[in-house]
């Protein structure tokens, strides 16, 4: 007995180093395989303040850039309002309406990591919750992962566990949107049928499988493609239309649908 | 003694704070950003409590995993400088290091800066190891590290160079 409690003083850096290697192991490999935690996250309350609180600072430096890409947006928005087939500038029933939007400023970016995550300015409190399609002023951002109060963080396309309903615009061939970590320009697009045509330049926007994102939001352009190891599939490599290092306004996107939906489906799996 | 806890304390809060509000957001090059951070470890007291050493490397790790989003990442890193340590100084500093009276004034600028690299390449080589966790990507974990290692090391050079502790 005398020499294992010898044994394990003499050692007892090293154990402390193996309770402690093992305690981030396991975090390390859970974060790898499941859901962000929902406990340690840049959402919560004191992480969320000190990036509120630089990102306050830090925003005013490309006000100029953001107000003049805001504005391009809203002069893209009134043509297609004023070119609209129906009467759209009657009043909107937003009772009826199925998708709900939310504006939202980034306080944290993330771009270069295998799996990032962004942080927005908005929670709970406003109406956010999990699963929410995020987009910037010109293309898909990601998806809601974890909510606290007043903030929200969200897995971005760029981030190996990300996996989006994706078509080529105009048809109705869909697969899959992941990244591969290595660009973050550079998404990739899978599950593409051989018998498609694709030619580069051609615009990928999500498709419609999904209950997250509405539609044809546009996602990027074909920048090359080639088969995949068993030749029957595209990869296809997609450049993003965000500029995912420099975004600073998003949009939530809600559907109203969605609960409907995923009830629906889950009675029919079972 | 006591003074010598506050500056401790006080540099780990100073130090998660420029990580996590500068470093994190510099992405020079596209992909690079620093962790400098990794100094707190040349910094932290020689003759202290190794367990209290490993527990604050433990906790430094943690609180910028919580704010970065890469749980447990930056905390398995440090702590492995954290124990690797000793050996390491062991290394650079040869004998010197196991006399009572060693300190960092009777050391030559080449040790030091040995000292620092091997503390930045062992936490940037785990660090990005853990974060990717796949063979396939050994060139663009390798790529990181070199590069990421080599603008780690410069800043904390010159952290370093600039605030000196004074006797320790």
């Amino acid at each position: 007995m005398q020499r294992i409690i010898n044994f394990v003083l003499r050692y007892r850096n090293t154990f402390l180093y193996v309770f402690f290697a093992f305690i981030a192991l396991v975090m390390t490999i859970r974060s790898h395989s499941y859901h962000q935690s929902k406990f340690f996250n840049s959402s919560r309350w004191i992480s969320g303040s000190i990036y509120g609180a630089g990102a306050d600072v830090s925003s005013y430096f490309n006000l100029k850039k953001e107000n003049k890409r805001l504005v391009e947006e809203n002069q893209r928005l009134r043509k297609m309002l004023f070119n609209a087939q129906d009467d759209s500038l009657a009043p909107l029933d937003s009772t009826l309406a199925v998708y709900q939007v939310l504006n939202a400023k980034l306080i944290k970016n993330s771009f270069t990591s295998p799996r990032n995550y962004v942080t927005i300015d908005k929670g709970e409190k406003d109406g956010v919750h999990q699963d929410m399609g995020v987009i910037t002023t010109d293309g898909i951002l990601g998806i809601v992962e974890n909510v606290s109060t007043n903030f929200a963080t969200v897995q971005s396309v760029l981030n190996t566990k990300s996996n989006i309903n994706a078509k080529i615009k105009g048809t109705e061939y869909f697969g899959s949107l992941i990244w591969d970590a290595k660009n973050y320009r550079v998404v990739q697009l899978i599950d593409i049928p051989r018998l498609v045509p694709v030619v580069v330049g051609d615009t990928i926007v999500t498709g419609g499988m999904s209950s997250i994102f509405p539609e044809n939001v546009p996602i990027g352009t074909i920048k090359k493609y080639d088969l995949n190891a068993s030749q029957s599939f595209y990869n296809i490599d997609v450049e993003l239309f965000s500029d995912m290092a420099n975004i600073k306004n998003v949009y939530l996107i809600e559907n109203k649908d969605r609960e409907e939906i995923e009830e629906l489906e889950s009675r029919t799996i079972e | 003694m006591s003074s010598t806890l506050i500056i401790n304390i006080l540099r780990f809060v100073l130090l998660v704070i420029t990580q996590v509000l500068i470093f994190n957001n510099l992405n020079f090059l596209g992909f690079i950003n620093p962790f400098v951070y990794v100094i707190f470890f040349y910094w932290y007291p020689i003759k202290g409590n190794r367990a209290v050493f490993m527990l604050s490397a433990f906790l430094l790790g943690l609180v910028i995993d919580i704010f970065s989003d890469t749980l447990a990442l930056n905390a398995l890193a440090s702590v492995t400088i954290a124990y690797a340590r000793p050996s390491i100084m062991r290394f650079c500093f040869g004998v010197n290091y196991d006399f009572q009276s060693f300190s960092f004034k009777n050391t030559t600028k080449v040790q030091r800066v040995t000292f620092l690299a091997l503390l930045v390449i062992l936490h940037h080589l785990i660090f990005f190891s853990f974060e990717i966790l796949s063979i396939a990507h050994i060139l663009l974990i390798l790529k990181k590290v070199l590069a990421t290692g080599m603008v780690t090391l410069i800043l904390c050079v010159l952290f370093s160079s600039l605030f000196s502790p004074k006797s320790e």
